[in-house]
Order: C-alpha cells, then sequence, then structure tokens
C-alpha cells in the first residue's frame, strides 16, 4: 500500500470539498477499494471516507419506499429492512462474510458495479432511485455496463430509494471461491407488473430480463418461465462456468427466485 | 497404565496457545536491527533477462541494497534431493535453479531482484523503481505441447523439456501388453489429477542473522524438516559447515508437504545476513504464495485395466505426463515414480503392472510433493478404472474390489511393482465402511432424493498407500540423495521430569500430545512429566523432519528404541539400590520393584540416583539417564482402508453436495485416537477440496488465472458434511516396534476417487450414461456440461 491520507469528515459538504482536491478517492466501506490499495493497484493521495456521515446512514421508511443510505452496510440493511422489504434484506445477508457484511455498503457496492455482485439487480430489479448530492438518477440509467455507472466526477450517491413490492426474492448461485454471484436473479413484484434483475452473468453487467418479466406479469410462477432461456450471447465465460451455463443458470435462479416469492 | 498412554484421546496441549493466538510462528519473531526484503519476481511466464538497472533504485530512502544473481555468483543452485533413472538408464535432466534469476526468468513468480530495504514499504518502493528490460519468449504451458520436438525450451542447455522417461517395471513391460492382447476384458480411462496450491494458513516467512563474532549463521524459517534445510541449504549452496549453520522452524501454522522444499528464499536471507551484517526478514504475502510456493499433482494418465472372463485383474498399464514446472523443486521427480508407481498394484492381487512417466518441464511454478504425494494419482487412477469396469461389465463395484483383494491370509505379500505388504485386511475395512454408511439401505435414500428432484449416488475407493519412506539403503538405490530414519533424544532429569528431544517437526500433527503418550506408556508416569523439543537443528538431534506420515512410524519408533535404552539403563540403577540382580528388575505404573519381594523404588528415586549418584554402581555404570537412538525402518508402513462418499446432484444447476463421508482406516496400532480423527478430518477435507473445488489454472501464456482467494477455490466447512471415522479394523505393521503406519496423508489420498465415483453413479442412476467420467474438480459447470453433452 502506498502511503496516503485520510480524512473523515461529518458532513456531506465537507466530503465534496474533500473530493475537490487532486488524488482524492472517496472511501465507503473499503472492501473493493482497500484489497486493490494492498496490492498497489490503486494509489489514492488522499482517502475521503463517507462513513462518518449520519446523513448517509440508516434505512427509513417514507410512503411506499424504503430509502436507505448509501453508507448502510449490508449486515444493517439485513436486520433493518427485513420488516419492510424481506427480499431485500435477504439479498443483503447473502452478501460476503459477516466480516464482508459488518464493513461493506450499499453505495459502495453500486457504485462499483462488480458486474457479479449482488446489490446491482435488486437496484435494478426494484427500479429503485440512486439519490447523489447533485441529481437523482433512475437504476435503468445508473448502470452502464461493467465498473461502470452514471456517476460524475465529484458526485457521491447518498441514498437509494426503493419501492417496496408486493413481493420478491433474490436466488443466488456462488461463484464458489469469491462467493460473488456466478448467476443471481432478483424478481420483485409489484403492481404495474413483474422486474427480474440478473447479475452475475453478462459481460454489460446486471440486466433486466424482459422476456421473463412479461411473461411473469401475466402468471406470477414458476411455470410461467417455462420455454424461456437467456441467449448464451454476451454472457461472461472463465473458469467458473461458460457463456451457455450462466444463461442457463439465468433460467433457474430466475425460477427459484419466483419459487422463494410466491 | 498411566491415564494419558497408548491409547488415550488426550486432548492436544499445544492446542491452548494456538487458539488463543499464543503460538510463536516465524513472523512473530522480530530481530533487533532487522531489514526487510522484498522479491521482485517475473510477471512473464518465460523471458529472457536483456537488463537489470537498479541505479535509481539504490538510491532510494531506506535501501540498504539491492541483489541481483550475480550477487550469488559463488553460491550453488537449490538442489533437486532425488535422482530418478530413466527407463534406458540414464539420468534425468537437471537444470540449475539458481537462487535468483539468472538469464531468463522460467515462469510467473520467479524471483530477479531481493531489495533489501529498512522498511518493508520502502523495499516495495524501491522494486517499482527497478529498470528491468525483459525480452518475453513464448511460454510453454501444456505438457504434450512441452514435449513436441519444435517446442520452446524452458532450458536452453537442456536437449529437451523433457526430465525423464521412466518405466516400471520395465522388464515387465512386455508381460502387460501380451496379458492386454489376450484379456477377455480391457478398460481405459483418461483422466487429469488438477494442479493444486497448498495455501497452508500461515505463508512462508525467512529470517536470516549472522553473528560475526562466532561466524554463525541463523535462520528461523517456517519448515518442516529444519535439518534437512541445513544439510542442502548448508553443504549445496551456501558452503557453510553445519555447526555454523543453525536452522529455527518455531511453531508451523501447516505445511502439507509444502514446507519440506528448501527454497530461494531461505538461502537469500542466510547470506544477506551475513553480507549486510544484519538480520533480514521476509514474509511472504498470500499472492506471492501462489506463485512461490512449489504446487502439486498435475498429472494426465490414461490407465487400462485387463480382465480375464471371470473378471480377474491380469495386467495395469498406466502412462502419465508429470508436470515438474519451471525447475525441479527438492524431492519433485521421486513423486510420480517412486511414490506412485510402487502403489499401482493398490489393494489387489494383479499380477502384472506397467507404469510410464515423463516428467516434463513447464513455465509453471515448479511442482512437489502435497498430502499424499504420488499415492493419490495411484489411488485416482486405480479405483476409476475399477469403478468404469464394473459398470462396463455390468457387475457390483464392492464384489469387483472384494473378489480382486488380496486376502488377509496373504500377507506378507510381495507385489509386482517392488515393494512388499506387512499388512492388511481389505475385507474387514470395506465390510465395515458398508455397514456405517448403511450401503445396504442405499436405493432407498436414492429413492427419496429423486422424490425431491435430486439425484443421489454412492462412490466406493479402496485405497492402499506407503508411509514412512524407508529403508535408507534401499532409497538411496532408487536415487534418493538423503537417508530416512529418524531420531529421538530423551533426556530424564533429576527428579524424572523428561525432555523429549526429536528429530521429527509437528506443524499441526500434534506430536506434543502424542510423542509423551509413548513415554508416559512406557515407564507408567504421567504425561505430563514429558515435554517435546523439536523444531530447532542448535538443540535436537539430526532428524529428516516430517513428510509422509512418518512421524510416528519411524519417529515414534526412535522414541520408543531410545525409551527402551532409558529403561534398561534404569533398571540397572534400580538394581544396585534395591540390591538384587537386574534380571529381577520390573517396572511397573513408574515404580521398579523386585520380582517376588515387596522391595520398590520409585521412577525419581532412580533418576535422582543417576544424578546425584552418592549409591551408585560407578565402576560399572556412568551417571545420568539420557539416551539417543536413530531409527531406520526396515519397510515402508502401509496404511490402507475403504471410503465412501454420498452425495447429492442438483439437475438444475449441476452442483454436488456431499451428504455423507465414512472412512473406515487401517493405521495399525494408535497412539491418540482423537488426533488420528483429525488427521483424517483434515485429509478428508482436502481429498475433497481436490475433487470439488481446487484447481490451478495457467492460460496458455503462463499467467496464473487462479492467483488469489477470489479464483482458487478452498473447500469450507459448509461444503463437507460431518464425517464418519473408524480406525476399529486393524492391522498392526510387523516391522515396527509401536505397530503404527500413519495417518497424515490416507484421507487426501482415498478422498477423491470416491467423490468422483459418487458423481457418476449419480448421474448413472438418473440416466445419464453416456457420463464415463469427469476431471477433478468436478465443478457444478462440469457436472452440468457433462450432463448435457451427448
Amino acid at each position: 500500500m502506498y502511503a496516503f491520507d485520510f480524512v473523515k469528515p461529518a458532513t456531506l459538504a465537507d466530503a465534496v470539498t474533500a473530493l475537490g482536491q487532486d488524488g482524492a478517492m472517496p472511501l465507503s466501506g473499503g472492501q473493493t477499494l482497500l484489497p486493490t490499495m494492498k496490492q498497489r493497484l490503486n494509489s489514492p493521495e488522499t482517502l475521503v471516507s463517507l462513513t462518518g456521515i449520519t446523513d448517509l446512514k440508516g434505512v427509513r421508511r417514507e410512503g411506499d419506499a424504503l430509502v436507505i443510505g448509501a453508507a448502510t452496510t449490508h449486515a444493517e440493511v439485513a436486520r433493518d429492512a427485513a420488516g419492510d422489504y424481506p427480499g431485500l434484506a435477504a439479498l443483503a445477508g447473502q452478501i460476503g462474510d459477516p466480516a464482508v457484511r459488518s464493513r461493506g455498503t450499499l453505495g459502495g457496492s453500486i457504485a462499483n458495479n462488480d458486474p457479479s455482485a449482488c446489490y446491482p439487480a435488486a437496484v435494478l430489479g426494484s427500479g429503485a432511485t440512486i439519490i447523489t448530492n447533485m441529481r437523482e438518477i433512475s437504476a435503468g440509467d445508473f448502470f452502464q455496463g461493467m465498473f461502470a455507472t452514471a456517476l460524475e466526477e465529484g458526485e457521491i450517491i447518498t441514498a437509494i430509494r426503493f419501492p417496496i413490492p408486493e413481493r420478491s426474492a433474490y436466488a443466488k448461485f456462488h461463484q464458489p471461491a469469491s462467493r460473488f454471484a456466478l448467476t443471481g436473479a432478483f424478481v420483485a413484484q409489484y403492481a404495474g407488473g413483474v422486474h427480474v434483475a440478473i447479475t452475475g452473468a453478462s459481460e454489460s453487467g446486471v440486466f433486466r430480463w424482459s422476456e421473463a418479466e412479461a411473461a411473469l406479469s401475466g402468471n406470477f410462477s414458476p411455470d410461467a418461465l417455462n420455454g424461456l432461456s437467456v441467449p448464451a450471447k454476451g454472457m461472461i465465460g472463465d473458469l467458473h462456468g461458460t457463456p451457455e451455463y450462466r444463461a442457463h443458470l439465468a433460467g433457474v435462479m430466475t425460477r427459484r427466485a419466483v419459487a422463494a416469492a410466491s | 497404565m498411566p491415564k494419558d498412554g497408548i491409547g488415550a484421546s488426550t486432548k492436544r496441549r499445544e492446542d491452548i496457545r494456538f487458539l488463543t493466538g499464543n503460538g510463536r510462528y516465524t513472523d512473530d519473531i522480530n530481530l533487533r536491527g532487522q531489514a526487510y526484503v522484498h522479491f521482485l519476481r517475473s510477471e512473464v511466464a518465460h523471458g529472457r533477462i536483456r537488463s537489470i538497472d537498479t541505479s535509481a533504485a539504490s538510491a532510494m530512502p531506506g535501501v540498504i541494497r539491492i541483489f541481483t544473481a550475480e550477487d550469488f555468483g559463488h553460491a550453488g543452485g537449490l538442489p533437486c534431493g532425488w535422482l530418478v533413472t530413466d527407463r534406458f538408464g540414464e539420468p534425468m535432466q537437471e537444470p540449475k535453479h539458481p537462487i535468483l534469476a539468472e538469464g531468463k526468468v522460467r515462469h510467473v513468480g520467479d524471483p530477479i531482484c531481493g531489495i533489501v530495504a529498512e522498511t518493508l514499504e520502502q523495499a516495495r518502493d524501491a522494486a517499482e523503481a527497478i529498470e528491468l528490460d525483459i525480452e518475453e519468449l513464448p511460454a510453454v504451458v501444456d505438457m504434450r505441447k512441452a514435449l513436441e520436438d519444435n517446442s520452446v525450451k524452458v532450458h536452453d542447455d537442456l536437449t529437451s523439456n523433457l526430465c525423464y522417461d521412466w518405466g516400471f517395471v520395465e522388464e515387465n513391460k512386455e508381460a502387460v501388453n501380451a496379458a492386454f492382447a489376450e484379456a477377455a476384458h480391457v478398460v481405459s480411462v483418461e483422466l487429469t489429477n488438477n494442479r493444486l496450491c497448498a495455501n497452508p494458513m500461515e505463508a512462508r516467512v525467512a529470517i536470516g542473522d549472522y553473528d560475526p563474532w562466532n561466524e554463525q549463521h541463523t535462520l528461523y524459517t517456517t519448515s518442516q524438516n529444519p535439518h534437512v534445510i541445513r544439510l542442502l541449504m548448508g553443504a549445496f549452496v551456501l558452503s557453510l559447515p553445519e555447526h555454523k549453520l543453525r536452522i529455527v522452524a518455531p511453531d508451523v501454522g501447516g505445511g502439507f508437504g509444502s514446507k519440506i522444499y528448501h527454497y530461494a528464499e531461505e538461502a537469500f536471507c542466510t547470506h544477506v545476513a551475513k553480507v549486510l551484517r544484519q538480520p533480514v526478514k521476509w514474509t511472504s504475502t498470500r499472492s506471492e504464495a501462489f506463485i512461490s510456493d512449489a504446487h502439486a499433482r498435475d498429472h494426465v494418465s490414461k490407465v487400462e485395466l485387463a480382465l480375464d472372463k471371470d473378471h480377474n485383474f491380469l495386467a495395469i498399464r498406466s502412462t502419465t505426463l508429470a508436470n515438474m514446472g519451471a525447475y525441479l523443486s527438492t524431492f519433485a521427480p521421486s513423486v510420480p515414480t517412486w511414490l506412485h508407481g510402487t502403489l499401482m498394484a493398490g489393494p489387489y492381487k494383479t499380477p502384472l503392472v506397467y507404469v510410464n512417466v515423463k516428467a516434463v518441464f513447464t513455465n509453471t511454478v515448479a511442482v512437489d510433493a502435497y498430502r499424499g504425494a504420488g499415492r493419490p494419482e495411484a489411488t485416482f487412477q486405480l479405483e476409476r478404472i475399477i469403478d468404469k469396469a464394473a459398470r462396463e461389465l455390468g457387475v457390483d463395484g464392492v464384489e469387483l474390489r472384494r473378489k480382486n483383494f488380496i486376502k488377509p491370509e496373504q500377507f506378507p505379500y510381495q507385489t509386482p511393482v517392488a515393494v512388499e505388504y506387512d499388512s492388511g485386511n481389505f475385507h474387514a475395512t470395506m465390510d465395515k465402511m458398508l455397514e456405517l454408511s448403511n450401503y445396504a439401505n442405499l436405493d432407498k435414500r436414492v429413492e427419496e432424493s429423486r422424490k425431491k428432484g435430486k439425484l443421489r449416488g454412492f462412490g466406493i475407493s479402496q485405497y492402499i498407500e506407503a508411509c514412512g519412506i524407508a529403508p535408507s539403503h534401499l532409497v538411496g538405490q532408487l536415487g534418493a540423495r538423503a537417508g530416512l530414519y529418524e531420531t529421538a533424544t530423551v533426556r530424564v532429569n533429576a527428579t524424572g521430569s523428561i525432555s523429549v528431544l526429536t528429530g521429527c517437526h509437528s506443524h499441526g500433527q500434534g506430536h506434543e500430545t502424542s510423542f509423551p503418550q509413548i513415554v508416559a506408556d512406557m515407564i507408567g508416569i504421567d504425561a505430563s512429566q514429558i515435554d517435546i523439543v523439536h523444531g530447532d537443528t542448535a538443540t535436537t538431534p539430526m532428524g529428516m523432519g516430517t513428510y509422509g506420515s512418518r512421524s510416528m512410524a519411524v519417529g515414534g519408533s526412535a522414541l520408543v528404541k531410545a525409551t527402551n535404552k532409558i529403561i534398561d539403563k534404569a533398571k540397572k540403577i534400580a538394581a544396585h539400590l534395591l540390591e538384587a540382580s537386574e534380571a529381577d528388575i520390573e517396572l511397573k505404573d513408574g515404580k521398579f520393584s523386585v520380582a517376588g519381594t515387596d522391595k520398590s523404588v520409585d521412577w525419581a528415586g532412580v533418576t535422582l540416583a543417576a544424578y546425584v549418584p552418592h549409591n551408585y554402581p560407578l565402576e560399572s555404570l556412568e551417571p545420568g539417564l539420557e539416551e539417543t537412538a536413530f531409527y531406520d525402518p526396515n519397510n515402508f508402513t502401509f496404511p490402507s482402508g475403504c471410503y465412501g462418499c454420498e452425495i447429492e446432484v442438483d439437475p438444475d444447476t449441476g452442483k454436488v453436495e456431499i451428504m455423507a463421508f465414512t472412512a473406515a482406516d487401517d493405521f495399525g496400532v494408535v497412539i491418540n485416537p482423537m488426533i488420528v480423527e483429525g488427521q483424517v478430518h483434515g485429509g478428508l477435507a482436502q481429498g475433497i477440496g481436490q475433487a470439488l473445488t481446487e484447481n490451478c489454472v495457467y492460460d496458455e501464456n503462463g499467467q496464473l488465472l487462479t492467483g488469489s482467494f477470489m479464483d482458487y477455490t478452498m473447500p469450507r466447512a459448509d461444503d463437507l458434511p460431518v464425517f464418519k471415522v473408524d480406525h476399529s479394523c486393524f492391522t498392526p505393521c510387523t516391522h515396527n516396534p509401536l505397530g503404527a503406519k500413519g495417518c497424515g496423508e490416507a484421507g487426501a489420498i482415498g478422498a477423491p476417487p470416491a467423490v468422483v465415483n459418487a458423481v457418476i453413479d449419480a448421474l448413472h442412476r438418473a440416466g445419464h450414461t453416456h457420463v464415463q467420467h469427469i476431471n477433478m474438480p468436478v465443478t457444478p459447470a462440469r457436472v452440468w456440461a457433462a450432463m448435457n453433452s451427448k
């Protein structure tokens, strides 16, 4: 790890100021950034911790939505969202291991947009809104492919607003070593229709499986997916699975998520 | 019998310090004024070093000195401890293995420069400022390609990438071929034994220290065998006499074979401490471990079995390519040959066996022994081919095995592959495994799984292995450049407590608990009176260390021998004290008495007399009570057993879940059943890890794709069932005083074929009869692909 300065501002405004300096990088839970720094693959001059900003933390109900601060840890979401949005809480409770869940944060995960991360599936599958210090971004616009998002320089995610579905579930097939999602499916049923978001599978990152959404909106049961499949083209192929295997798993995990939500 | 004698499940006394974080590992040692070492390692698999410019880096803050190969011109290469002679009578090709890369780099991770600085971060900063000019060369990773005539050569000064072409037993080759030509049935399978990385919890560490006033070198290192390191490094690399070189291997956090070998970093730190007159410390990172610790296995084999019309095994023919990596690690050549070919008869009375092994150099990390070493590869071939034979012939695999087992009354049994099994009872361990696993009710469980949408299967593996490799004169004939005895010194103190100095090394095996149990049992005193000293060449007698499941069978036997010497002398002292004839002295429960009388003296009375010899037969007996014994076994020991693995496959995902695993082992006489059970658990976890999850994967350019735990899948607790372990069906070893055979590697040897056989069984029961074999690791993706390939 290279030497760096560390600041932990108490307000969003101070964080924005600190991030305006050359070579400054935001630090949330650090579950991705810190390992890359230890390997000297990242060399920020200043780390600006966001976890000291009270406004960025916590889970609160706002009407039909659950608003979760960006610096809320996975473990806190697993605990505090369980009553209002059990599908989301269950997803958070399956991320990594207890140590990761106690440090890693919602905002950090989606800002990184790892194509195998779990949270992007819930954010996209909920049609959530990403709230930043500058604006609000719909989930559909936010995720822009592997490790790419709509975030601008100096833009900080402050919270995510999740519309609460009638029912939902996440089914995850582990990449056995990292225990990220080799393929995961998040399914949520809303009055206006069913959302299906697939993570871990596509070279373009998290995506919505519209064919399955249409079928499930008419009949929310695993059988509604009979005959449907995700094309293997564009899926990730690596030593843990071929594109064909991931495409197949997308179907299996979607069925399992529907069954779990039913 | 004392409460902690032979056969007692005494709790491991060392666990208190390990579990409370109070172990003293090498990285816990910090010497005054120590500097830190960082190695600049090759990022390419194969390249020619055009130039190394360290001038800017050397001027950086905190940098003490940067070393390159030029600084080791006086030193030898890292030696190989085993010379294999090929089937034409020629010695293997043996390339130099320099401490730092000379002229070429040959694998990702090959060390080029060693940077010594006041802090580790300064050393790392300086490494980035070194200007390296390396001409990248095409890498050769695939063994078949490496053997092609026009292949890139890993070593320019060798004639090819072939290390050796070994045949065993060469004289039987034609007879084996003839048996195949005439056989009623021939079955064959091609399989790989996947490349592994041991990944002990503690990564390697080396600290060099030098005392100029006594010209004394000390190396603190994470080793399984400090005396072997002293011999190899002192005699072959740095030309240091033993009395000026001390090796300390304190608490070591697991080895599994990977800490047997003499590594470049050890020689570097030892030498540099003298050059700089300053202690230097190197601690491997986990990322470094993946590209610098010896890897394991990596065999590609074809095995064939010939049977007569009654299904008697006639002959086995096995052909293997064995990856050596870029250099020969310390014992690498012995693994695919003498530790593999000699086990290819297995527990069966197959009259003819021929094994051919070509060992191959590639641009990958060196490969060497790892828990099992050669025997897992042999067992995997045998138990897969027998499983396949049973399916092809439409017979029960249990019956096919039983029919061909060596029978209990046939021991000692001379195999056609040189070794003579002294004892065993394969029928008994198989019956025990079938009983404990409730094999009789398997079909019912298969049906219950089917109702849940899961495919259940059961796999059997009957193994025999060879431990405590010996005797020294024989292994010398086979090419070993070392002896394979073991030593013990029993130092009895004046008031009766005992320090046992052993040449074995405990790095998880529990010697500190089990070795005292032997002495306690023999003398009849409490085990708490006895301590074990190990891991320091300055204090312990020359021993060969711990690997190959040898410590109890060989080191324990040395301890018995030394303790018997102690008892003999103590009886002489007791006879004098009791004014009786030595022949009439009996030792029981720590008390010496005169047979048929009530005259006695206790243990402490005798030991005190030995050290305060006021009333002592000084004219015929030296004072003191300390004895050393060297024990060189007459033969290997041959643990054996039967494993049963029951699994469910999720047909939607291909994921394999182990529902039950039963191990019925014959380890001979067991000293501490609880420790043995723990050893079996660990071995099974690693065997199941190899079968289901672990795999070192290189791309075609020689980049390691599985260079971290994000991609290299270690088995975890939730991948494993609660094991059923039994060692009640034992046949004592006939040639060592304990009757013990060794237990450390059995699990890793017997488990992989049981797991794979179970998966194949599940698929066949569900109608996927086109699946003949799935290579390890049997990952969900591979199972799904196999099910869906037609």
